[in-house]
């Protein structure tokens, strides 16, 4: 049969074509209207990057968890955002103590470190029994369902947290070594953000080096290849899973510290947004890629931080907006996840593609 | 198989028959023993308790907001000595969430609920929008201890508001007197707003920067911006503000994200020390001193005054009865108007209840909305109160106060945080 010239362009990507282009020249339009006023200096947008830099390297890190799980079960781990929770929330009761006795200002280093110890464990801990309890039982199961246990477990750990420590939030105690900022280059970066990046940038490299040169991350790699050939070659896949949570849970866990120094509130939810945003950091960078995590992260971060001042200040719409859109960072959100379609849009499979994926997807 | 599918369609049906029958019915002329009353009668037969409900945030971040004022009214029934035209007072409630979904679901709760006479509430602005007409629909009208934003009170708020009606004061009125405060005491010249998009907060920042720029003059006001209520980096929207050098931030939101903006407000490098913070009463909480740690201390609140001078001895009277009760100062601005709201509803309640020969009591519910709207000169602890036909019943006394310590156990309002103006 013979088709017209017309009939094989379909209209999808017409359509998907004119909408690529049309969101390209609404962000050059914003941008260059934004720079042409000049509003702000160069240290302005620096700044903005380093914020960015920070909250994004939180993204990553529990980013890391989503991806290395989808990549050995072809799950999405739902309850990794209350993993998160979980570490924060109880390493804040040892931070309070340790505040309480005099010894969080006295040896920061080592309370710190203390802190994140009780908060790795914590989160792997809860990780673990939830990998045996909800997910191990169905790994036969059809993909679907244990997708629908990962979000019961979601829910069962927020209302847990609900239920022993109240619906109110607790002000993680701050650390005056901490206060201030370091003046690096001409830059002044806080001293927070400024731990919380090497922070995250270290735990990143020593997962990365884990899974590429271990024994136990090239067994993990091969799980992920393949679980059944795998198996025959005498791995023994259920403790590679265990340590797969386990390993994800512990990064989940030190973000949660991270996170609550420079965002000095916790409480039983505060775990949805921030898991959210990281499953996008996740499929952003390619899911299943250890290294599409970390990228995604970072780029989600920066772009929540620049986006809103970079596209929409500048963003005049005549007779409506002649200024700019006003108030342009409530639609920090709408601005990551319009990213997340664009990506999804130019590439399916992530910035760095889906790399581990390629056989069973 | 055919069976199987006819059972379900009828075990269906059947639920839903069952539901409709918890649907607020539409209000209507209804006529109850001595009672004729267009949007119906509430029934209380004899020595059975009289409902009144609130709806006010008791849960989450902003709990101190919804349970301050539910002290208030509890001190009200006892005040009451616990009866009401010969029946005991049964006192329920539902949380509101302090947010929309929050109060449609409480609103719809109380609704279904026919023994209610009165509500109470909400707490925060954004439960009130789309939960009072639900309650009105359902007859019962609801008098709000701490909603604020202008629009709710608004000449053009439709017949929907018609049973809203408040002992708070107007942002109107508020937003006026922190503009004033600014510019008369702080000698501030340039301002910027935030806002997180919620009725009570973009209301009242409105409301702040028109008065402002009509004090210093046009370009006074050197942005306002707008968050959303869970956000935790406020640190791109202060140095975007920070490049317009305004001497004063004024972000009247709530206490999670509030205490995120004092926190990160003395990190921004364009900011620094010298740029000057004002809240207002949605922060003035000591979750709010516990949320913002050492940087609130130098921060600026507007909030009901709530000194001697201002509410007369009536309330010293109070606030011995609050620390008998609860041991403690109370944890926001609202309890005294939540006891007004209180004593409102039973001084209306004592006007439009009939009784039966058998010692039933009879209340009509369009009646006693027009009780309560023509309150005239009612002494109450937040001053003499008399409603206007959109429900504006407070007699507004606002005061600003300086925070003065980040310990949250010295919390005692008017001297800690202490009062400064007027």
């Amino acid at each position: 049969m013979r088709r017209s010239g017309l009939a094989r362009i379909p209209i999808i990507d017409i359509f998907l074509w004119v909408f690529r282009i049309g969101v390209i020249g609404v962000v050059l339009y914003g941008s260059f209207g934004t720079l042409r006023q000049g509003k702000y200096s160069g240290e302005v947008w620096i700044d903005f990057v380093v914020f960015g830099l920070s909250q994004g390297s939180v993204y990553a890190l529990i980013a890391l968890g989503y991806t290395m799980v989808y990549g050995i079960l072809r799950m999405i781990n739902f309850a990794h955002g209350e993993v998160f929770m979980s570490g924060a929330y109880v390493a804040y009761f040892a931070a309070a103590a340790f505040n309480a006795a005099g010894f969080l200002n006295r040896q920061p280093v080592i309370a710190l470190l203390a802190v994140l110890g009780v908060a790795m464990l914590t989160s792997t801990g809860i990780a673990l029994v939830v990998e045996r309890i909800a997910y191990r039982p169905l790994r036969r199961a059809p993909r679907l369902v244990p997708l629908i246990a990962a979000i019961g477990a979601s829910f069962f750990l927020q209302y847990t947290f609900r239920g022993f420590f109240g619906t109110g939030f607790q002000a993680y105690p701050g650390v005056n070594v901490l206060k201030g900022e370091w003046v690096l280059a001409g830059i002044g970066i806080l001293r927070t953000q400024a731990v919380v990046i090497v922070g995250a940038v270290v735990m990143m490299l020593a997962l990365y080096l884990f899974v590429q040169r271990t024994k136990t991350g090239t067994a993990m790699r091969a799980v992920s290849e393949d679980m059944e050939v795998a198996a025959m070659m005498g791995i023994d896949v259920d403790r590679i899973i265990v340590i797969t949570f386990g390993v994800g849970a512990a990064a989940a866990g030190a973000a949660g510290v991270l996170y609550a120094l420079v965002f000095p509130q916790v409480h039983f939810f505060m775990g949805f947004l921030p898991g959210i945003k990281a499953f996008t950091a996740a499929v952003l960078g390619g899911i299943g890629n250890i290294p599409g995590a970390m990228v995604g992260g970072l780029f989600l971060g920066i772009f929540e931080s620049v986006g809103p001042t970079l596209f929409l200040e500048g963003l005049t719409v005549p007779g409506i907006y002649p200024a700019g859109i006003p108030a342009p960072y409530q639609l920090k959100d709408v601005i990551a996840f319009v990213m997340l379609v664009m990506v999804l849009i130019f590439r399916p499979s992530g910035i760095l593609g889906e790399r581990l994926a390629t056989k069973k997807a | 198989m055919r069976h199987v599918r006819l059972l379900v369609a009828l075990f269906v049906a059947l639920l839903l028959a069952g539901g409709s029958y918890f649907v607020p019915s539409a209000p209507a002329a209804q006529t109850m023993g001595p009672v004729t009353d267009a949007i119906g009668v509430v029934k209380i037969n004899k020595g059975q308790p009289i409902t009144i409900a609130y709806w006010l945030v008791i849960a989450g971040p902003d709990a101190t907001l919804g349970v301050d004022s539910r002290r208030g009214i509890e001190i009200a029934i006892d005040d009451a000595k616990g009866t009401l035209v010969g029946h005991p007072i049964r006192l329920i409630g539902e949380d509101s969430a302090c947010n929309a979904e929050g109060g449609t679901t409480a609103a719809t709760k109380l609704a279904a609920n026919k023994a209610i006479v009165a509500a109470i509430g909400s707490s925060c602005s954004s439960e009130a929008r789309p939960g009072a007409p639900i309650l009105w629909k359902a007859g019962i009208v609801t008098v709000s201890p701490s909603n604020t934003a202008p629009v709710l009170t608004a000449p053009d708020r439709g017949p929907d508001y018609g049973g809203y009606m408040r002992t708070a004061h107007n942002d109107q009125v508020q937003g006026k007197v922190a503009a004033e405060f600014a510019t008369r005491v702080l000698k501030v010249k340039k301002a910027a707003t935030i806002h997180d998009g919620s009725p009570y907060a973009e209301g009242l920042a409105n409301v702040f920067a028109d008065v402002f720029t009509r004090l210093n003059g046009a370009g006074s006001v050197t942005s306002r911006e707008a968050i959303s209520p869970t956000d935790t980096d406020m640190r791109p929207v202060l140095t975007k503000i920070a490049a317009a050098k305004p001497e004063l931030i004024y972000f009247p939101v709530f206490i999670a994200a509030g205490g995120f903006i004092a926190r990160q407000a003395k990190e921004v490098s364009g900011l620094g020390a010298a740029v000057k913070l004002m809240s207002a009463d949605g922060t003035f909480s000591p979750d709010f001193v516990k949320a913002a740690g050492d940087s609130v201390v130098g921060m600026y609140n507007s909030s009901p005054d709530l000194s001697p001078q201002a509410l007369g001895p009536g309330y010293t009277v109070f606030l011995n009865k609050h620390k008998k009760k609860y041991g403690g100062n109370p944890l926001s601005a609202f309890h005294p108007h939540a006891y007004d709201a209180a004593n409102l509803i039973f001084a209306a309640i004592r006007k439009v209840a009939k009784k039966d020969a058998q010692g039933n009591t009879y209340i009509g519910r369009q009646a006693l909305r027009d009780a309560l709207f023509a309150t005239k000169g009612f002494k109450g602890l937040t001053g003499t109160l008399t409603c206007n036909q959109y429900g504006d019943c407070a007699d507004p006394k606002i005061a600003v106060y300086q925070h003065t310590t980040a310990d949250v156990t010295k919390w005692n309002p008017g001297t800690s945080p202490k009062k400064i103006y007027p």
